[in-house]
């Protein structure tokens, strides 16, 4: 709402700096987009007086202006406007001026012809397209013909006026309207409002209800009011009545549309005027849209009525307009109207806002109804839009008013105590302030101790409770007076639970891992949402999705992580090392909300450490990545996790992934993503891993206990196995732990090799065995005894041979 | 010539002799020639049978004498030495201390996580909870639980990503709240709690917009919360996270499930309130929402408004961040450019 303190002025008197004014506002009743006028960076612009024109010899469209704009001598001016006239007042940049977007005007040479400044259109000075007159859309403007040369054209303009932008919250419709914001002011500044009210004279003879039958479902229109105007001549409005309009960012367009639109502005009270004689059966009523009735709106659109839910004012013929959103074309006013019917009324505001959605008819009349309408104005900006019409259009009112529906306005009485405002503000205020406050507001109080009865007028339809005075107080007070306390009361301690406090490690230990944590959207494709899944499960997706790439709740969060590396990798970043922890949404086919399980997942992509001058690169492979697991897994406590090779993921490479269980619970895998999916995304080798933490989190964890560190030497055997390439090393080492004695500390794989020195389907593997006992130095052979058994159960058992 | 002229000779001759001597394996040599069995000095001790009684101590306590200074004289040149080759070793093992250091690979927060992080602790440190809550929310807990019944102006569709009628991607981390204070038990103290999170809106993706984005919520129920004590708890966070210099103001707003309801601003932490392009020179930024809660919403959780108050507040890290760290596109927080992540990677 853009609220002109020019205007303002008229209600209330309030010598006021505009952008004090504004900061007034935006503290204490709602927002301020801007505060401005429409002059502001506009420099030299004046009122000129073509005293003639003549064609420029060379050109067929441009004329060379003889311009007095009120200096000794008249400037030269060219100018290509195609309604340009002599005899006329226009708009003149004198050169060294400047116009619209910061332009300058300097005195030039237009083929040959001096130019000393130009005839400049709204536009050129910075009116907004929408708010240019028609008439004027495609060329210069007219200033009225009292204009005097050599006069700043601002004022004329209404230019100067300062315009403070309102941005209005829902709750306080009421300040969408001058007179609301003018009793808003007052109230701030404890100053009176005074407002002018229409004094009605029916001058044409005939009776309203002669001419006209109105009926209305009240419970769609509480209130339906007519009134006609007879004999109104449509022209254009005065400048007065345009300059309120532009500065509100309304276009003028001729004395009944403008009117409209001024009440509309000045009481909130959105009007339509039909052309009456267009009206069938002379009989307006107001009901539901019946089944497969059509409209055609002002716009032109035949539009589908929603049967049973739109509301429409209908005729003989049928529906004539949607209620509160758009009009009909047939009993829309034209330029043969002569007599018009003006509708002022109050509609169902859930209907009007469903109508508004469903046709895409927001306007200012729709977000008023929607809103709430001051239902004890709604007469009165009706009488004053009637008279209005009919002395700029010179037109006469008929006798009386048809009412097909009229409520009467209530008013609401709330109580409140003063302890309860200062219990919930944190304030000390007296009766007699918070008291003042309610009657600034225009509120009738009456007190009883300390108790108040608030009796709210339906100008502040946004109040009906007792937290919502507690508002009125605390903004009319001022929210910078409140102090700045912090609650007090039982002091509980504040800490993660467990399940936090694991998801917060697992973040910070995949960070000391080296990996930078990815946040990825959580609503992908069908496709992407269900791949890399660790369990099965129906999709979660969107019943109107707004891209095709956005549908469905993920059940992975590799998938979000490949689009991270591909957008790296497509930007020439081909090191790559991200995790991701978060929410995938499983969900069995009978549950209507998915189950959110929480997950953590890596992509690692080119080289893990680049190489420096120091050290050669490290590149990443599988080992690496399961390294990474390992470390995530025994740091949070999981030394029991067990790596099997996972052939089974239809994304992954079949040979080069684990899927890693935890006694018989599939935990999660790490791996290679299969080349064809790592081509489809255009990256290199990527190695992945998913893990699902919740299971983690509720794993048994070994208790950390204190082992004593024995003070006798260890003893040492290295050994190198040949075996066949299916034998795993997991199987192995199980066989040393099983079988290797008890003085067995640890076996440590050293060296992998397969090659020229090892027959076809062979490698080797070689270990170190760490023999160590607690109270006592082992003497070697007790040692070799241990060593020899477990080689012969190795070579039973696997075939290994020692090399 | 006596022993003890001898003995002064030999003396001189030797400590001239050590004095020039260069290598430790020189100095040994002098140390096992002079003092060792075969040496001079042992060999004038020797001489001393030859002497009569009564001249013996005297001689032998000057041998004793002159062995001692020799023998500190070795022991100071030969440290002396040691001390010159060890320079002389450390020279040669000098390297260009400006070649770069091996870097250390560690991975960088999500600066979205930086910032809740921040924020997690500060409300843990004044006894808050951290509750979480799904993100595939009923249409109950989303709105009808936040005073938005069915028709309201703020539930228009496009705003919300629905799954069915009923189901629907949350758009707010207030169910939370909502599911909340439906469980709390007020006998066990007053309920304090902030609820982290991913939001959806169904919003086209561009600079300023996400369909994705984060919320912190907060709320504080007991017998006597006060708007004041917002205004200090708000002040708090704008201090945590923009510096402490910082100032809050409040302006009135309006959320369907708090009463009073206000924005809040913070001076800018760019030109500290004289005006600059970050705040559009009027010195503030809008930060957060916040109010008191509304006695709808308590009323639905089970709660007496009577007897209960509290206030709310939600705030965005994605605008946060943004803010804190001039980011002007919202969409790098989701896309994840390993340049973008890695700018954030101080501490402290």
């Amino acid at each position: 709402m853009k609220v002109s303190t020019k205007w303002l002025q008229d209600y209330v008197d309030l010598k006021i700096d505009p952008a004090q004014l504004a900061e007034k506002i935006e503290r204490t009743a709602v927002e301020v987009d801007e505060e401005y006028r429409l002059a502001d960076g506009l420099k030299k612009i004046v009122v000129g007086y073509v005293q003639s024109k003549k064609p420029h010899p060379d050109s067929d469209h441009l004329n060379i202006c003889q311009v007095d704009v009120g200096q000794e001598k008249s400037l030269q001016i060219i100018c290509g406007a195609p309604n340009l006239e002599a005899d006329r007042k226009v708009i003149v940049a004198l050169p060294g001026s400047r116009i619209a977007d910061n332009v300058k005007i300097k005195r030039s040479k237009m083929r040959g012809e001096v130019s000393e400044g130009m005839i400049c259109s709204l536009q050129e000075i910075g009116f907004a397209e929408s708010v240019v007159p028609k008439e004027f859309a495609n060329g210069i403007y007219f200033l009225p013909n009292n204009a005097q040369p050599g006069d700043s054209v601002y004022s004329y303009l209404g230019m100067d006026e300062a315009i403070i932008d309102l941005d209005v919250t829902p709750n306080r419709a009421d300040m969408l309207s001058m007179r609301g914001t003018a009793t808003e002011l007052a109230a701030i500044y404890d100053k009176p409002v005074h407002f002018s009210h229409p004094q009605v004279t029916e001058t044409a003879a005939e009776k309203t209800s002669d001419l006209l039958q109105v009926t209305a479902d009240s419970t769609l229109a509480p209130t339906y009011l007519i009134r006609i105007i007879k004999n109104v001549t449509l022209k254009a409005s005065p400048l007065w009545l345009q300059k309120r309009l532009w500065n509100a960012g309304v276009r003028p367009i001729n004395n009944v549309v403008d009117v409209t639109n001024y009440i509309l502005l000045d009481y909130g009270q959105p009007l339509h005027s039909f052309d009456y004689d267009q009206i069938a059966g002379k009989h307006l009523n107001v009901r539901l849209a019946h089944d497969g009735e059509t409209l055609q709106t002002l716009d032109e659109q035949e539009r589908q009525l929603r049967p049973g839910k739109d509301i429409v004012i209908a005729d003989q013929q049928g529906a004539a307009a949607l209620a509160g959103t758009m009009g009909g074309l047939r009993t829309a006013v034209s330029d043969q109207t002569t007599t018009i019917a003006l509708e002022a009324a109050v509609f169902d505001a859930t209907r009007i806002r469903q109508t508004a959605r469903r046709h895409k008819l927001h306007s200012e009349a729709s977000t008023r109804f929607e809103r709430g309408i001051n239902q004890k104005t709604v007469a009165e900006a009706l009488d004053a839009a009637a008279m209005l019409i009919a002395e700029l259009g010179d037109g006469q009112l008929t006798k009386g008013i048809l009412k097909a529906a009229l409520a009467e306005p209530q008013d609401v009485t709330v109580k409140i105590s003063l302890d309860k405002i200062n219990q919930v503000l944190g304030t000390n205020l007296s009766v007699a302030s918070v008291k003042d406050i309610f009657q600034r507001l225009g509120f009738q109080v009456t007190v009883a101790a300390t108790d108040f009865t608030v009796v709210i007028p339906p100008s502040r339809w946004d109040i009906s409770i007792p937290a919502d005075l507690i508002e009125e107080v605390a903004r009319i007070y001022g929210y910078d007076n409140l102090p700045a306390t912090l609650p007090t009361s039982v002091l509980t301690p504040g800490h993660y639970t467990y399940q936090q406090r694991v998801i917060r490690q697992t973040r910070q230990l995949l960070e000391s891992a080296g990996l930078d944590q990815a946040i990825s959207y959580g609503l992908t494709n069908n496709k992407k949402a269900q791949r890399f899944m660790m369990e099965p499960s129906a999709v979660t997706e969107l019943s109107f999705p707004m891209s095709s790439d956005r549908t469905t709740a993920r059940m992975n969060l590799i998938s979000g992580l490949l689009d991270d590396v591909a957008y790296n990798v497509a930007r020439k970043v081909e090191n790559v090392a991200l995790y991701e922890e978060g929410r995938v949404f499983y969900r069995q086919a009978d549950q209507v909300r998915p189950r959110e399980v929480e997950h953590v997942a890596g992509a690692l992509t080119g080289e893990f450490t680049p190489s420096t001058w120091h050290e050669p690169s490290n590149g990443i492979d599988f080992f690496t990545t399961k390294g990474i697991v390992e470390f995530l897994l025994k740091s949070l406590g999981i030394s029991q996790a067990c790596f099997v090779r996972g052939d089974s993921h239809e994304e992954m490479h079949p040979g080069r992934t684990a899927d890693i269980y935890l006694g018989e619970q599939f935990i999660g895998f790490v791996g290679e993503v299969h080349p064809a999916v790592c081509q489809e995304y255009r990256i290199k080798r990527t190695y992945v891993f998913e893990l699902d933490l919740q299971q983690i989190i509720e794993a048994p964890k070994q208790a950390e206990l204190y082992h004593p560190i024995s003070k006798y030497p260890a003893i040492t055997r290295d050994v190198a196995l040949a075996v066949d390439q299916t034998i795993e090393n997991a199987a192995i080492i199980n066989c040393f732990y099983d079988h290797g004695g008890k003085y067995l500390r640890s076996v440590q794989l050293f060296d992998v090799y397969q090659g020229k020195k090892m027959a076809a389907n062979k490698k080797s593997l070689a270990y170190k065995l760490t023999y160590q006992a607690q109270d006592a130095t082992l003497a070697d052979e007790q040692v070799n005894q241990d060593f020899e058994r477990v080689l012969g159960r190795l070579e039973a058992e696997f075939g290994a041979v020692v090399r | 010539m006596n022993l003890q002229n001898k003995l002064t000779d030999l003396k001189r001759q030797a400590l001239s002799e050590i004095e020039q001597t260069e290598t430790p394996d020189k100095i040994n040599e002098i140390r096992v020639h002079l003092l060792g069995k075969k040496g001079p000095i042992t060999e004038i001790l020797r001489g001393m049978r030859e002497l009569p009684k009564e001249q013996r101590p005297e001689v032998g306590s000057f041998a004793n004498k002159v062995r001692d200074e020799l023998t500190n004289a070795i022991d100071e040149q030969k440290e002396k030495i040691e001390t010159l080759l060890t320079a002389k070793r450390l020279e040669n093992e000098a390297i260009d201390v400006t070649l770069p250091g091996v870097p250390v690979k560690t991975g960088t927060p999500h600066i979205i996580m930086q910032v809740i992080d921040q924020i997690e602790k500060l409300f843990l440190g004044m006894g808050y909870q951290v509750v979480d809550g799904p993100e595939v929310e009923e249409d109950h807990y989303n709105f009808e639980m936040m005073n938005l019944p069915k028709d309201h102006p703020a539930r228009d569709m496009q705003d919300t990503f629905y799954i069915t009628d009923q189901i629907l991607m949350r758009t707010q981390t207030s169910p939370v709240q909502a599911r909340t204070m439906e469980k709390h038990d007020f006998s066990q103290g007053p309920l304090r709690m902030i609820s982290p999170g991913k939001v959806y809106r169904r919003d086209t993706d561009d600079a300023t917009h996400s369909h994705q984005f984060h919320q912190v919520e907060g709320l504080v129920i007991d017998k006597h919360i006060t708007m004041a004590d917002l205004k200090g708890t708000l002040a708090k966070i704008a201090q945590t996270i923009f510096g402490e210099e910082r100032e809050i103001r409040l302006r009135p707003s309006y959320f369907p499930f708090t009463e009073p309801s206000v924005e809040v601003d913070v001076s800018c932490f760019k030109c500290g309130g004289k005006g600059c392009q970050v705040c559009k020179q009027t010195g503030w930024i809008e930060v957060l929402g916040a109010g008191m809660v509304h006695p709808n919403v308590l009323k639905m959780a089970g709660i007496d408004p009577e007897v209960y108050g509290g206030f709310a507040f939600g705030l965005g890290p994605d605008r946060f961040a943004m803010l804190k760290y001039g980011v002007d596109d919202i969409r790098e927080f989701y896309l994840n450019d390993v340049r973008f992540l890695e700018q954030f990677s101080q501490k402290g």
